[in-house]
């Protein structure tokens, strides 16, 4: 394993323009050395986790404070973080879990990963906190198995933290133990869905658990879990040091606080930008340079493949929060916003995506199994030329049969690519069955 | 109790039942094909989606719990279509070729398709293909047929003990395999068949054979071990086609062993005796039945006028009938002899007398698994009970810590809190340190009869015994019980070692001590029955080791193969030699009978009508479900008429059930058996704790396969693992102590006969003990199954000597 010396040595921020950004999750980025315990710590890191712990602050208070600043779950659900610590069961007889998620698997997802490289240790501390609150004795941070250099990241500030007091036993000369691993995954999307990944966790087949019972009540090795998206853990210090209210009061209504928006596709400036909830997505646009090539804007998937894509006309118009783009027919999802110019060609587009999702299905329950390998056959076929005009009908309705009928949300993630493309580009659908030829690129 | 509407109709369930569950006891049909009763639930086919008042989405029936006030509708427009899209998934990538599928006509997803399939597929793209697994000689499979619903998967794991199944493989080519290279080899492997909701795993040697609905089904009681599972015998054309499970919750539950389920291929072997045949200048001649039998009545009445009715001697198959049993037994004290024996494999008879009743298992068959603690003394479980093995294991799930005292160091496929390998002689010095532990935890040691007092304070209890004993009276690493439910079993090893007696004694002690429920676990289908009929020696009559030991002048043998179902091979054989007439029913023409005089082809189980009573006390009759095959005729009629003939009085039955009237003599056949059945002891027998053995001695337990005329001849059975070439198996240490490698070959002597066979190492044998498997033409030379035996390493050129001058011998 690499140390975190060599590590951060040429790890200059990739993103130099942080001009308009509100930095909280990448607070370190301001930072010469940004990953290293010393540049956390000059910051004011773990001094939080001191105070609650040498202070012995109630978890109510905690929890209190996480629910007043109105951070919901930043891995795509948007559950409000708060409540769902409140499910944990406080008198347990036995040991709780604590789960960090940063099997970030979908195409043009890539924030978490910068948590990792640049602030890995308010991950820490923020996981710490928790473990404080919920009173869980192991925690595990399951880090996507397609990323290498993250996962040894984490794992020198793991070891600089465990070197420094901040995890293990007896914490601040008190009783509270909390011992933190990393856990490589395989690569599989479907283990970034909560209890498939707990499932890997325990050494098994990553597969979805039907839920109820959740994890709060049975999670890893059956017992009490908390699981939450790397970049909600991260945030957690930054609530503590200024109050719940002073985050909840960056973002918008229904959306506190800051978040970390990854944006691809045809922009100037690809990459991770931390800016308020609520930033109109001209705004947002603009701060990645705009479209590229001077080219015209056409759509926008915004949360990742597995939110609905949104036309030109339906983006333009809209604030980046989960109310703003709820409204406006899509979802924030985790933020991940694929930008594409006038020369996509969405019936390919869609091919792709659906090809991942067909590839990517765990093919535990029948609906995804079976009905993500038809939608793609039935668009392959399309872009070769030998669709019919009740296809697109059909993988409406197929797509309809998926949604809503599995045990995880694969199933959904996978439909609504299907229907959202075909509800807002279906001219371009038709002309391509009819012609046997992309109405766009004419290939 | 909860309150909740199905479809309208109200209904009351207990908390924490599925809506599944609920509709089922309603008697609303939804339809599933990965949720089994059985089994844990997987909620992946999708099927039983029904729609939930106040849910946005469908919700699986077998995965949701319903809570107060649930309104549940299964045929509402939104079910009907949820599950309607999800037959349509099931079926695109599923072969039309149910034409040819043996799964046809009982073929759970057929049944399904009707009611919610369409008349005509959308799909129109390419299907999946799935390549076949090769799993065994016992299922077939057809894996592009699977629907993934890991029926198959979770019955071996939770059921089974072992995951031999799993999928492999993400989305559509999620695939059931098993370990690369293995086959399934779970002795329960056939139930999968039966769980399987489609043709992807079909019964191998039934495939093709016939369709379901040419079928009729009969039912019938299991005849290989003690448990009397319930059968249904599916027949054309007068031949037992297969075997399947008959729900009996008390007893098989829905399952069934592969023993149970293949070993009907035994019926159909060729060596099916079909008349009735007399040795004539030593050539085997055919004949009819009048004479046949004035022939046996004639050679056994001239025998027993010479010499006096002792010198007949019969056995009996623990397998047959209490009917036969009853009659053979009367038939041989009619001449005025006592020597008839059904205990074939025992060596030990010393407690004959000393019981105040029938032994038996102590116990219902469904209350092993609510037990706490578990004693199972000289059992290899899985190869006797295969099925009762399972529900030990479940005992084990549900937290209950087993004990095991055994020569074998087998695993049974559960978690085992204690164990102790030692010879068969000293498990009884090992049962009384837990004896003398637990009455010193107990506090009791003050009311065990002097006798045993006194035996036990020589005895030192040493820390693994302690420990057996601390969890045998309810202390726990976490919890300590303070009345445990204590099960103490012992197996058939214990039952044919020579020191029965005092395991049976010490068990029965420690069981007081400990309020144990328990007993023993008769190796066959009417052990139990045979006992409580007293199929015994009268007392002045010879038990079944005498008889041989002192050879008789004429044997009548029952439904046995004497060198293969008798403790003693090497003993069975010559005494069969120097008789001068030995008559056998038999259902076939063996080897084994070839120093017969006269054969007499009795029907099976399936072609004759009897009563069994299982190891707890149950008696079940069944009726035949085929004509007896040629001349055959049931040995009840046969043993009828032989006795007429030999001029004798009361044998006028016309039917079995006039036997059975006649044994119950007006009683309730469970009153007969409840007041009979006991394993409490009239008094203490003698009993030595320090037995000197000092040399080896052997464990010779019966293949499962093996273990009575029919099972031995089931073509797929011996097709499975479990039916290996007789090897001597020795631990690691002796291996060295003989300076033996493996694939060295041994002369194994036994009393005075002996055999060459190879050796190999196995950890899982007790120091101090050969392990040789009997039931087999290579270990015909041998004696005593648990015995002293000698091991002597010979070189190649020796052992080809050996046995060129075995095979003239034999010729």
């Amino acid at each position: 394993m690499s140390t975190l010396k060599s590590e951060t040595k040429d790890s200059k921020p990739v993103m130099t323009d942080l001009k308009g950004q509100t930095l909280i999750t990448l607070q370190t980025l301001k930072e010469d050395n940004p990953a290293s315990l010393a540049t956390y710590e000059k910051l004011g890191g773990y001094e939080q986790l001191k105070r609650l712990v040498t202070n012995k602050v109630k978890a109510v208070e905690v929890i209190n404070q996480v629910k007043l600043s109105g951070l919901r779950g930043r891995g795509g659900a948007g559950f409000p973080t708060g409540l769902k610590w409140s499910f944990m069961p406080r008198y347990y007889d036995g040991t709780k879990y604590l789960v960090c998620n940063t099997d970030e698997g979908e195409p043009g997802t890539f924030k978490d990963r910068d948590i990792i490289r640049y602030n890995p240790h308010q991950l820490i501390e923020g996981m710490a906190i928790a473990a404080y609150t919920l009173g869980a004795g192991v925690g595990y941070n399951y880090i996507h198995g397609e990323i290498w250099r993250e996962y040894e990241i984490f794992e020198a500030a793991l070891a600089e933290a465990r070197a420094a007091g901040y995890i293990g036993q007896n914490l601040f000369g008190t009783h509270f133990n909390f011992e933190l691993y990393a856990v490589h995954g395989y690569g599989a999307y479907i283990c970034g869905e909560e209890t498939a990944l707990i499932e890997s966790i325990e050494g098994k087949k990553g597969q979805p658990r039907f839920k109820p019972p959740f994890p709060a009540s049975y999670g890893v090795f059956g017992k009490p879990t908390n699981v939450n998206n790397t970049e909600s853990f991260a945030s957690i210090p930054w609530i503590l040091q200024h109050g719940g209210q002073a985050f909840a009061d960056l973002g918008v209504a229904g959306s506190g606080g800051s978040k970390l928006f990854s944006v691809s596709g045809h922009v100037e400036k690809p990459g991770n930008y931390e800016v308020n909830m609520g930033m109109p997505f001209t705004e947002l646009l603009a701060m990645a340079g705009g479209i590229w090539k001077g080219r015209q804007l056409k759509a926008v998937i915004p949360g990742g493949p597995s939110t609905a894509v949104m036309p030109a006309s339906a983006i333009l118009d809209a604030t980046m929060d989960y109310n703003g783009l709820s409204k406006a027919g899509s979802s924030l999802g985790a933020g991940s916003l694929i930008v594409m110019d006038e020369t996509t060609c969405m019936v390919k587009t869609l091919k792709r995506l659906s090809y991942f999702f067909y590839e990517e299905s765990c093919g535990q329950c029948t609906p995804c199994r079976e009905g993500t390998g038809w939608v793609y056959r039935v668009i392959k076929r399309i872009t070769e030329g030998n669709g019919k005009m009740e296809d697109l009908d059909l993988l409406t309705d197929v797509s309809n049969n998926i949604s809503g009928r599995t045990i995880c949300a694969l199933g959904d993630a996978a439909a609504t690519p299907v229907l959202s493309f075909i509800k807002h580009f279906r001219p371009e659908f038709e002309y391509y069955i009819q012609h046997g030829k992309s109405m766009v690129d004419g290939q | 109790m909860l309150k909740i509407e199905i479809d309208g109709k109200p209904v009351e369930v207990d908390h924490g039942t599925t809506i599944i569950d609920a509709a089922d006891k309603l008697g609303v049909a939804i339809p599933r094909f990965c949720y089994h009763k059985k089994l844990s639930v997987a909620a992946n086919c999708r099927m039983c989606l029904v729609e939930v008042e106040k849910f946005g989405k469908p919700l699986p029936a077998c995965a949701t719990p319903v809570a107060e006030g649930m309104k549940i509708f299964t045929r509402s427009k939104a079910a009907v279509q949820a599950q309607q899209s999800v037959m349509e998934f099931l079926l695109i990538n599923h072969p039309l070729d149910c034409p040819i599928c043996d799964q046809g006509g009982e073929c759970d997803l057929q049944d399904v398709a009707v009611g919610y399939g369409a008349s005509g597929s959308r799909y129109t793209e390419e299907k999946r293909v799935v390549f076949n697994k090769n799993i065994g000689p016992l299922i077939s499979t057809d894996m592009t047929r699977c629907i993934q619903c890991t029926r198959c998967v979770r019955f071996l794991k939770e059921v089974g003990g072992m995951q031999e199944l799993g999928m492999v493989g993400r989305g559509e080519h999620a695939e059931i395999t098993a370990y690369v290279d293995q086959s399934v080899n779970s002795e329960l492997s056939g139930n999968i068949i039966d769980l399987c909701p489609v043709g992807a795993l079909t019964n191998k040697p039934f495939r093709y054979s016939a369709r379901s609905w040419e079928l009729v089904r009969r039912p019938s009681i299991a005849p290989h071990d003690s448990m009397g599972s319930h059968i249904e015998v599916h027949v054309k054309d007068d031949k037992v086609m297969r075997v399947l499970p008959r729900e009996k919750e008390s007893i098989n539950e829905c399952w069934l062993s592969d023993r149970d389920r293949y070993s009907y291929e035994g019926l159909n072997s060729p060596d099916r005796l079909k008349v009735p045949m007399i040795k004539h200048h030593g050539e085997w001649q055919e004949t009819d039945w009048k004479t046949a039998l004035e022939y046996a009545a004639g050679q056994i009445k001239d025998i027993t006028t010479e010499h006096g009715s002792d010198a007949l001697g019969a056995l009996v198959s623990p397998n047959s009938t209490m009917e036969e049993g009853y009659l053979i037994k009367e038939l041989v004290h009619g001449l005025g002899c006592g020597n008839v024996d059904y205990r074939l494999r025992q060596t030990d008879f010393r407690l004959d007398g000393k019981r105040v009743g029938t032994p038996w298992m102590g116990c219902n068959i469904d209350e092993i698994e609510k037990l706490d603690r578990i004693l199972l003394i000289g059992s290899n479980i899985r190869n006797e009970h295969p099925l009762l093995a399972q529900r030990f294991r479940k005992a084990v799930d549900n937290g209950a810590e087993l004990s095991i005292i055994s020569p074998l160091d087998n695993n049974p496929l559960m978690d085992i809190a204690h164990k102790i390998i030692v010879t068969p002689n000293d498990i009884v010095n090992v049962l009384a340190q837990i004896l003398k532990a637990m009455s010193k935890l107990q506090k009791l040691s003050l009311c065990l009869p002097p006798q045993l007092s006194e035996l036990l304070e020589q005895i030192h209890v040493r820390p693994n015994t302690e420990a057996m004993a601390e969890s045998l009276v309810g202390l726990g690493e976490t919890v300590n019980l303070i009345a445990p439910k204590v099960g103490i079993f012992l197996g058939n090893m214990a039952l044919s070692a020579p020191r029965f007696t005092e395991m049976y004694s010490l068990a029965e002690a420690i069981g007081g001590v400990s309020g144990a429920k328990g007993g023993i676990l008769p190796a066959a289908a009417n052990s139990t029955g045979m006992h409580l009929l007293g199929v015994m020696p009268a007392s002045t009559g010879m038990h079944a080791r005498a008889m041989l030991e002192v050879p008789r002048k004429a044997y009548l043998l029952l439904n046995i193969e004497p060198e293969l179902d008798c403790q003693h091979a090497a003993l069975a054989r010559s005494a069969m030699e120097k008789a001068d007439c030995v008559v056998a029913l038999t259902a076939y023409k063996s080897k084994a009978l070839d120093h017969a005089t006269v054969l007499l082809p009795i029907a099976p189980f399936t072609e004759t009508s009897g009563t069994f009573m299982s190891m707890e006390g149950r008696i079940q009759s069944f009726k035949a479900v085929v004509k007896p095959l040629g001349e055959c005729r049931p040995a009840w009629k046969v043993l009828r008429v032989l006795a007429n003939t030999l001029g004798l009085q009361g044998f006028d039955f016309e039917s079995s059930e006039e036997v059975k009237l006649k044994i119950f003599d007006g009683e309730k056949p469970s009153d007969f058996a409840r007041s009979r059945l006991n394993n409490n002891m009239k008094e203490l027998v003698e009993i030595e704790t320090k037995i000197k053995s000092p040399g080896l001695q052997r464990v010779g337990e019966v293949p499962q396969y093996e273990a009575d005329p029919i099972v031995r001849r089931s073509e797929p059975l011996r097709k499975t693992k479990y039916n290996i070439k007789r090897l001597v198996r020795l631990h690691p240490d002796e291996m060295r102590a003989y300076d033996l490698v493996e694939g060295d070959m041994v002369l194994v002597t036994q009393d005075k006969g002996s055999t060459v066979l190879p050796v190999r190492p196995d950890a899982h044998v007790a120091p101090g003990c050969v392990r040789v498997a009997a039931a087999h033409e290579d270990t015909l030379g041998l004696g005593d199954l648990m015995g002293d035996i000698s091991i002597e390493k010979i070189t190649q050129e020796q052992a080809d000597v050996f046995k060129s001058k075995q095979m003239e011998a034999q010729n």
